[in-house]
């Protein structure tokens, strides 16, 4: 299990930001941290009730698979009988299960289901996108007619062109066809969060609210284009979280922790539910007492998982193709130049086993492959799509990324860390005479210039190489091109973390991790 | 049937969903199920210097079916597949998933579902299709570009054009249906001299039509906002007077709107109780109205998730807490009406539309200061980024980056990077004055308000 936690989201899109959880609501948007209400009793017939899900997220005969074959290639063909230098149809279904349990009690089940598809033309370096819920066969017709129209381009009659037909299909998803029915029914889920919930009552003190949540995301999707391309995966993303919020007096403090694994049916049954209750309750209870930090410039720990948010807001998002395509990168030119602190080297991989972050291929069809985007501080290769390679040059990675078939997609972040280094954690607080230690983050983001910020959840003052009083309130600040060089020792204590990360092509599973980290000097934001 | 109407541009047919979701709840055996429906069409494009980026258009549609077991339990399900099979397989998954609902909080329809709708005038205004779009954007682009030699690219824009159909339909026969266009252009330019950081600044419009759009206010603003972040300086650690703009202090209210929100206050999660209706909880001159129904509202709906209708409602007045923002649910818990902000689910969410900030009536100050002529220093915030990492709404604090100037004898000099922290009920009672003048900007209307002591950190 990895963590993440809950915010919500109210700011344009036009910035790229992390956060650990996203909710959104019907019509409107709660706005009240995601936390809700007081039911005292247990509701017992929720544990007792015969749930008969509807386990077959789609019939065989409704399955996006090879099946479909002879229709795309029909509408890929027509594509580039109109002109068009490629096109790419992408077709989703997805089946999501939302269980909310508060103090003792279910108090929200939202299941949801949809199809979909996008397709891209592109034309020289522009390209058009269209998205529908209509598959039907007039459906993505009418959508290929107006992905071409936008470039000027029109069906003709005639099936004349360079297409070969597609390839035989990469089915990724051959051995994941039961992944859906052998995830909890919602039953067990409901005692799993009951539990957790339970948990916290037990171990935790001035406590408000208790909360726990359970999110199952499974997409099956079909990949084809032009160049032969044709692919399929299904993906299963699931998380379960426990929030709390402690009050005493005028001191309060809201603390949560999420967890979430890619790939892994069985996810929530090994959910140490006792492990993440002492950890948000001792947590709850630390700072619900804290100071808030006094700002200034100071050296500062970032803890090993959730703490990888640093290098994805400072540095991941600029190692995107889509940040040089806009100009926004000050890597651009940097390739086998030094970026950052020897001390550094940075990974983004397509497959970490189980992280919240891999894929067995991305949204373009293209298989997963690991990259290594910093090595000791030198830079070795951008994060690409295939819009990336086209109008930068810079090859592929596998990590053409989307929410959904409303989106195209884009060079998008999968599991993202920096690679474990020599020293001990303790020889990092240890090297410091006054600073911050970041133990828990927040989200985060990052502006069109290169500045970043990212929230602290739970610090504590360094003195003297000593670990001394909890505080709250920080928020860090800085610049990509000042930070980097600045992370001046690595511990030996990587580990990963789930999260969400929101851009161009929507808000997708993502990992972040790395291992303790010194960084010599950032601004803390603070009273 | 059809459900989806074979139109050019947008259509539910409402009829006949309603047809059809009676005939599977008969089957069924489900007597009370609701329903919320929206569909939408819409056009965007993208430039870069000059040549189109990207050019989406969507077609999207999605229900939200609630249906009440015959022990009354409430289940739902939301789907954007509209066939007939995708529909019954929704009423199936809302029955199945009503054997888990929350008995001490069960929604029941809107009291108001079928009263009469407010008269909310927005003419529906027609496309004018992706090229003319991408003729305007175009144009916005080449016309930022030049207006100062160092902006050299708006890495960030859009222009997009949709329309809207939205529905609310129970079993009772309640039935609205709302149609609306709307249009949006953003723009954001980096600009960068010789040595000095890049800096960036930009601005939005919305209209009902992308031929109504203030182009042209547009790229003034987002020319001026660009240029006027290119000196800059970093900032001094210390505590300041702070003036926030209309979009900034609609950004913070937002933010903790949870302090009105009847669901938060019901779920624990508040800092208003019950009991605060009628305390003070602001400085006297201040009072905040939400107001869904102002003119100048472009995204406005005439009713909420649940049918009732949107309605302009007083939060604050004169610093006093007056009412919260109610669902069905909410309200019944409150023993009042519901006031149109809910959604649509098992738990029902509740939000703000639009938020009013002015100064009480018949109340002052007793302040002249203006962001435009005030003398003595202060810092001028612009806009606050990453609220959904830095506001903990449940505990009142907030530590956020800003994009702000520190003026001093009317100067102004950009500020390079830093936060601003403190805590909305501190906040909220050291506001100093609020200025004449309203501004109307798209998340709401608000003058530029002053407050003072804020802790500001910079890398001074």
């Amino acid at each position: 299990m990895r963590e993440g936690r809950i915010g919500f989201l109210n700011k344009p899109p036009h910035k790229p930001y992390i956060f650990r959880f996203a909710s959104i609501h019907g019509f409107k948007q709660l706005l009240s941290d995601n936390f809700s209400h007081n039911q005292p009793i247990l509701q017992e017939k929720a544990l007792i009730a015969t749930y008969t899900p509807d386990q077959t997220p789609a019939l065989e005969s409704e399955s996006f698979n090879g099946d479909w074959e002879g229709q795309l290639e029909s509408l890929l063909a027509r594509g580039r009988s109109a002109g068009a230098d490629l096109i790419e149809i992408f077709l989703e279904q997805t089946d999501h299960l939302g269980v909310l349990a508060e103090q003792d009690a279910i108090t929200s089940v939202n299941p949801s289901f949809g199809r979909g598809a996008g397709i891209r033309v592109f034309l020289g370096e522009r390209d058009g996108f269209v998205s529908t819920n209509d598959v039907s066969k007039a459906g993505l017709d009418k959508a290929l007619e107006e992905a071409l129209a936008m470039l000027g381009l029109q069906v003709n009659g005639a099936i004349n062109s360079s297409f070969e037909g597609l390839k035989t299909l990469q089915d990724f998803a051959i051995e994941k066809r039961n992944w859906f029915k052998n995830c909890p029914e919602l039953q067990e889920a409901s005692e799993h969060l009951l539990n957790g919930t339970s948990l916290l009552e037990q171990y935790g003190k001035h406590l408000q609210v208790r909360r726990g949540s359970y999110a199952r995301d499974w997409q099956e999707v079909l990949v084809a284009a032009s160049d032969g391309t044709f692919g399929r995966d299904i993906r299963l993303h699931q998380s379960v979280g426990l929030n709390v919020l402690a009050a005493d007096g005028d001191h309060r403090s809201s603390i949560g922790r999420r967890y979430g694994t890619s790939n892994k049916p069985d996810d929530l049954r090994q959910w140490n539910a006792e492990a993440s209750a002492r950890e948000v309750c001792e947590s709850a209870g630390i700072m619900l007492y804290a100071d808030y930090v006094d700002a200034g410039q100071m050296p500062a720990v970032l803890a090993n998982r959730f703490g990888g948010v640093i290098f994805h807001e400072a540095c991941g998002h600029l190692l995107e193709t889509t940040q040089i395509e806009r100009c926004t990168t000050p890597f651009a030119d940097k390739i086998n130049e030094s970026i950052a602190h020897e001390a550094v080297t940075a990974i983004d991989e397509g497959l970490t086993d189980e992280a919240f972050g891999s894929v067995s291929m991305d949204d373009e069809g293209m298989e997963s492959q690991r990259t290594v985007l910093i090595e000791n501080g030198v830079l070795k290769r951008f994060i690409s799509d295939r819009a990336g390679e086209l109008r930068t040059g810079h090859p592929r990675t596998g990590s053409g990324r989307r929410q959904g078939h409303t989106f195209a997609a884009a060079s998008r972040m999968r599991n993202t860390y920096i690679a474990a280094g020599p020293h001990t954690p303790e020889a990092l607080i240890e090297s410091i005479d006054h600073g911050l230690y970041c133990k828990s983050m927040g989200g985060g983001s990052v502006g069109p210039t290169g500045q970043f910020n990212f929230s602290v959840e739970e610090g504590y003052l360094i003195n003297n190489g000593k670990l001394t009083k909890p505080v709250k309130g920080a928020t860090l600040i800085g610049e990509a091109k000042e930070v980097m060089p600045r992370i001046s020792m690595c511990a030996n204590d990587l580990e990963l973390a789930a999260g969400f990360c929101g851009s161009v092509s929507g808000s997708i599973f993502v990992t972040v991790g790395q291992p303790h980290i010194k960084v010599d000097s950032i601004t803390v934001g603070g009273r | 049937m059809n459900i989806q109407q074979p139109s050019p541009t947008i259509g539910l047919n409402c009829h006949a969903l309603s047809d059809k979701l009676n005939q599977f709840a008969k089957t069924e055996g489900i007597r009370q199920w609701d329903l919320g429906a929206a569909c939408s069409n819409d056009s965007s494009v993208q430039v870069d210097r000059g040549e189109a980026k990207q050019m989406k258009g969507s077609q999207r549609s999605s229900i939200t079916v609630r249906v009440w077991n015959d022990q009354g339990l409430i289940g739902i399900t939301s789907t954007s597949d509209l066939t007939d099979a995708g529909l019954g397989k929704a009423l199936r998954l809302a029955r199945q998933a009503s054997d888990f609902g929350n008995p001490s909080d069960v929604p029941a329809f809107s009291p108001q579902a079928k009263a009469p709708l407010p008269d909310l005038h927005r003419p529906l205004r027609p496309s004018q299709g992706i090229k003319r779009l991408l003729e305007m954007l175009k144009q916005a682009e080449a016309d930022l570009l030049g207006r100062h030699p160092s902006i050299l690219t708006v890495p960030y824009n859009g222009l997009a054009e949709a329309s809207y159909e939205q529905i609310y339909l129970n079993s009772e026969g309640a039935l609205r249906q709302m149609k609306r266009t709307q249009a949006s252009i953003y723009l954001y330019a980096r600009a960068e001299e010789n040595g000095r950081k890049p800096r960036s600044g930009g601005a939005v419009r919305l209209a009902l039509g992308s031929q109504d759009l203030d182009l042209s206010g547009c790229i003034q603003e987002a020319a001026d906002c660009t240029i006027s972040h290119l000196d800059y300086k970093p900032i001094q650690t210390g505590n300041y007077l702070v003036c926030f703009t209309p979009d900034a202090i609609l950004d913070l209210l937002g933010a903790f709107s949870s302090m009105v929100n009847a669901r938060a206050v019901l779920d624990g999660v508040s800092l208003s109780q019950r009991e605060s209706l009628g305390s003070t909880i602001a400085v006297p001159f201040l009072t905040l109205h939400d107001n869904g129904l102002h003119p100048s509202h472009i995204g406005a709906s005439a009713f909420d998730g649940e049918g009732t209708p949107t309605r302009k409602l007083c939060l604050i007045d004169g610093g006093r807490l007056e009412s919260f923002l109610h669902s069905e649910a909410t309200a019944r818990a409150f023993g009042v009406a519901p006031t149109g902000h809910a959604g649509l689910g098992a738990k029902v969410s509740v939000g703000p539309d639009w938020f009013e900030v002015s100064t009480t009536e018949g109340a002052s100050s007793g302040s002249n200061l203006h962001h435009q002529k005030t003398k003595e220093p202060f810092v001028l915030i612009e806009g606050l980024n990453a609220l959904h990492a830095g506001v903990k709404a449940s505990q009142g604090s907030f530590s956020l980056p800003f994009d702000g100037w520190l003026v001093n004898q009317g100067e102004k000099i950009s500020i390079e990077a830093a936060t601003v922290a403190g805590d909305i009920r501190t906040l909220l009672n050291s506001i100093i004055h609020i200025e004449p003048d309203s501004v109307i900007r798209p998340g709401g209307i608000s003058p530029h308000v002053w407050v003072e002591g804020l802790s500001i950190t910079g890398e001074a």
